[in-house]
């Protein structure tokens, strides 16, 4: 008898309803945020998604048009197959290489004393706060030979006359991502450092017990572990930086670029949304790059829960 | 006994050599760190570098060609002049102020707290939707912002919060980012500490305010700056009609596209609208890092 008892008192305990009412504190905890989410980020982005099948100029209402849109995104519109390559090869270099440089970066600064610290901090954070900090290599990468690059290049002799940094359609691209991994240590690299901070000590102590013999071990088997949180806030961060680099090419190279070697994906979509008033085609754009990331993101968490084994 | 001898070894270490202590440390390995650091600090200092330096050209020195990074004659008349044309605005430059205050500082402080509140029960409780809730949050962060504008200002028209600070402040509540952020740092919390709390009979808020945020300092003061920085930034031109209503940032960038007569100005303008966010950064990072030798709540 005991026993169905409790095997009812068990079932009740497992329905949907019951657990609800269990949480109630939790759903009041996440409404206010959650509300405002819904209004403001999941709507926009499900009418962006419908709008991606229609033809909608923001003058009148959109029509719906199919899969025109997508069709003529991977059948006609050579710009975009461009486009597409050029951000692939920006995010298979700058993704990974710009992560590691924020976690090598944030790591070397917590190795110095704590007043240096925040200094260092800011130097290294500096070109993501400075606003439009990238103006600063419109004057190294300046096409004349009053630009620092092309002036210290031929002083050196290692080129005669000055390269076209941000003319030359093979320059172009190596340029931009060079660029793009000085700016990229932002969001991923001060939660680094923030993660850092909460990694307890009394487990480097232990791990020195353990047999732990340099700092390189201890990053491996201690940290990196320890701030497997972190790790998979900057993977995110990185692939939603990586793949919608716009700005930097379009402030650097213009839009359209020379022969499209700069464009990107966002350059494209920013092309037609605000250029063109194309708002239908752009949405179909942003789908097809959501739809990259999130594949992307897949993949990098997979690889991700692999650390420190 | 032994534990307090501890303690007073412990203080007088630390009057001798204020720095932490850390093991596992060779002198070449330090060495080369800092070699590294030092080249590489050049580069990302200079954008620093030229903002400060122009702000103090005079104008001859701005229309240089080919230009200067470093500044030969420094002078402070840039930011006399810019305090002259903001005296002759339209608006009494303290409301923009005011009107600064009002939006960053609710925008910041609102997402905060709001993400914070929202990242507790996804990162320690377990209820229906979790799952959907939070990766909903992450994936809504790969979708261009760029597309979703246009929908975003209808959705401000209905709710009719246009031309209103809430129609800067709402949207920058809801962020992903922040709510992952504090979600990821709650999640390595020990449950136990909670659970302790919760057996002495402290409820969710309880907790979520006494002891979940304090230990969580780093991750909401990281936040707190990105949000600032982000703030800080706008210029609310897209939903702000009236001039009574608008951020600094817009009135500030109104001068700087003043042109040629107003380069020194706009150079002054550069400096400022950068040395706001690295002030608050400077704040805030100083605290995140001195939590490291403050933290002992966890186990």
């Amino acid at each position: 008898m005991a026993s169905k008892e409790a095997l009812a008192v068990a079932k009740k305990q497992g329905t949907l309803g019951y657990r609800i009412k269990q949480n109630r504190a939790c759903y009041v905890m996440m409404a206010p945020y959650f509300i405002l989410f819904f209004l403001f980020t999941v709507l926009p982005v499900l009418i962006s998604i419908a709008l991606s099948f229609t033809y909608f100029n923001m003058l009148e209402w959109p029509t719906f048009n199919g899969w025109n849109n997508y069709i003529k995104l991977f059948l006609e519109d050579d710009i975009f197959l461009i486009s597409l390559k050029n951000t692939l090869i920006f995010a298979v270099v700058t993704g990974p290489v710009s992560y590691m440089l924020c976690l090598l970066f944030a790591w070397i600064i917590n190795e110095f004393s704590s007043k240096i610290r925040t200094l260092l901090t800011l130097i290294f954070y500096a070109p993501s706060i400075c606003g439009n900090a990238y103006m600063v290599w419109s004057l190294i990468l300046s096409s004349d030979r009053y630009g620092y690059l092309n002036g210290i290049l031929i002083k050196l002799g290692i080129i005669n006359e000055q390269k076209l940094w941000m003319q030359d359609a093979k320059l172009i691209l190596p340029c931009l991502i060079v660029v793009q991994l000085w700016l990229s240590l932002g969001t991923g690299f001060l939660s680094f450092i923030a993660g850092l901070q909460t990694v307890d000590k009394s487990m480097y102590e232990a791990a020195a017990l353990d047999g732990v013999k340099n700092r390189w071990q201890e990053l491996w088997y201690v940290t990196l572990p320890a701030m497997k949180p972190q790790l998979m806030f900057g993977a995110v961060m990185q692939i939603t930086q990586s793949f919608a680099v716009a700005d930097i090419s379009i402030q650097l190279a213009g839009n359209p670029s020379v022969n499209y070697a700069g464009a990107t994906v966002v350059t494209h979509l920013m092309d037609y949304g605000s250029t063109r008033f194309d708002m239908g085609y752009a949405s179909a754009i942003a789908t097809v790059l959501f739809l990259l990331m999130v594949g992307t993101n897949k993949l990098v968490q997979k690889v991700l829960g692999r650390v420190g084994e | 006994m032994a534990k307090a001898a501890a303690q007073t070894m412990k203080k007088r270490y630390r009057f001798f050599k204020p720095r932490e202590k850390k093991l596992n440390r060779s002198m070449a390995g330090n060495g080369l760190l800092f070699f590294i650091m030092a080249i590489c600090g050049f580069f990302m200092a200079l954008p620093l570098v030229m903002i400060i330096n122009n702000c103090l050209k005079p104008l001859d020195e701005i229309f240089q060609y080919p230009p200067k990074i470093l500044v030969r004659n420094p002078t402070l008349e840039n930011f006399t002049d810019l305090f002259m044309v903001m005296n002759d605005s339209w608006v009494p430059f303290s409301r923009y102020i005011l009107n600064t205050i009002i939006i960053t500082g609710f925008g910041t402080v609102g997402h905060v707290i709001l993400a914070s509140l929202a990242a507790y029960p996804l990162a320690k409780h377990d209820f229906p939707g979790k799952k959907m809730l939070f990766s909903m949050v992450v994936l809504s962060m790969m979708f261009s912002w760029q597309v979703t504008q246009t929908p975003n200002y209808m959705i401000i028209s209905w709710l009719g919060i246009n031309n209103n600070y809430l129609a800067l402040i709402l949207p920058a509540c809801q962020y992903g980012m922040g709510l992952y952020l504090m979600k990821q740092f709650m999640e390595q919390l020990p449950s136990s500490l909670m659970e302790s709390a919760r057996l002495d009979g402290a409820s969710e808020y309880q907790i979520f305010w006494k002891i979940v945020m304090p230990n969580v300092k780093p991750a909401w003061l990281t936040l707190a700056i990105f949000q600032f920085q982000q703030m800080w930034g706008n210029t609310g031109a897209m939903f702000l009609r009236d001039e009574q209503l608008k951020p600094l940032q817009f009135a500030l960038q109104q001068i700087s596209a003043g042109g040629t007569a107003r380069a020194g100005a706009a150079a002054a303008v550069t400096f400022v609208i950068a040395a706001v966010p690295i002030l608050f950064f400077l704040i805030c990072q100083s605290n995140v890092l001195e939590t490291m030798t403050t933290s002992g709540m966890k186990e």
